[in-house]
């Protein structure tokens, strides 16, 4: 049953932390180019676009939600099923939502980069 | 990509490996947290390990916000992946803990993930809204005059 438990948070966590990357991502893009804008209007501009924009917010709250399901998928699962089968998850989730939703060229490169980063992660736990 | 651009991708994995292990050090320090006593998780960033910890977790987090402000997620989370490398020689050569053959296979399959990724472009181009997505520029070029 600990077991079912831990895959239940393992889908949690992929599902928070990759609606979490998508939002900051989207956030990020909206606020602009960082290096750019720090010139022209200073770090405080920068910051205060960064804090007002809604996706910004909503993407932190959703890094949240991923990291007290770890917390708790730690405490129902061995550190060595939890980790790495979120973490090279939410390699492949990000790559399929940012196709979908923020519009990226998702070539066989960039695929091939998310398959082989996900199974190395999975090496390194073992 | 400018060097500078390298220099803050270079920055999130540099800033969230030793920001890890540091809290991870530190925690071990502290031992484990009783719920009974819900103050002492307050009291922990007052270790200096996990105080530095939270601090490079912060500046790991600075650098990502500022990557994703120029690149795509796709780009940057397999590029930025060069953490758990790190992570894995640090403990190595600093902490001289024994790493298996799986592990050093997981590093090349990570290493050649970042070698794909980074020899793409950083980020999809978005068309002009003025211009025909049909027509681009070589093939506006390619038209006979």
């Amino acid at each position: 049953m600990s077991q079912l438990h831990a895959w239940g948070a393992v889908v949690v966590i992929v599902l928070a932390s990759t609606v979490g990357d998508v939002l900051l991502s989207r956030a990020m893009k909206q606020v602009g180019d960082v290096g750019k804008l720090r010139r022209q209007a200073g770090v405080l501009a920068v910051i205060g676009r960064t804090l007002r924009n809604s996706s910004f917010v909503l993407g932190v709250t959703a890094m949240a939600v991923a990291f007290y399901s770890l917390l708790f998928g730690l405490s129902w699962g061995d550190v060595s099923l939890v980790v790495p089968a979120s973490t090279s998850l939410t390699f492949v989730t990000n790559a399929v939502a940012a196709h979908f939703f923020l519009h990226e060229k998702v070539d066989h490169r960039r695929w091939l980069a998310a398959l082989l980063v996900g199974g190395g992660v999975i090496l390194l736990a073992l | 990509m400018t060097f500078r651009k390298y220099l803050v991708l270079f920055g999130v994995s540099a800033f969230a490996a030793t920001g890890d292990s540091l809290i991870s050090r530190g925690m071990k320090q502290v031992g484990s947290i009783s719920l009974h006593h819900l103050a002492d998780i307050v009291l922990v960033v007052l270790h200096p390990q996990i105080a530095l910890g939270i601090a490079l977790l912060l500046a790991f987090f600075a650098c990502y916000m500022t990557a994703l402000s120029w690149a795509d997620l796709t780009y940057v989370l397999p590029a930025t992946s060069v953490s758990y490398i790190l992570l894995t020689l640090l403990a190595k050569f600093y902490l001289h803990e024994t790493v298996s053959l799986n592990r050093w296979i997981g590093i090349l399959l990570i290493s050649a993930g970042v070698g794909f990724v980074t020899q793409g472009p950083a980020l999809t181009p978005v068309p002009h809204p003025s211009e025909p997505e049909c027509v681009s520029a070589a093939s506006r070029e390619s038209v006979p005059q």
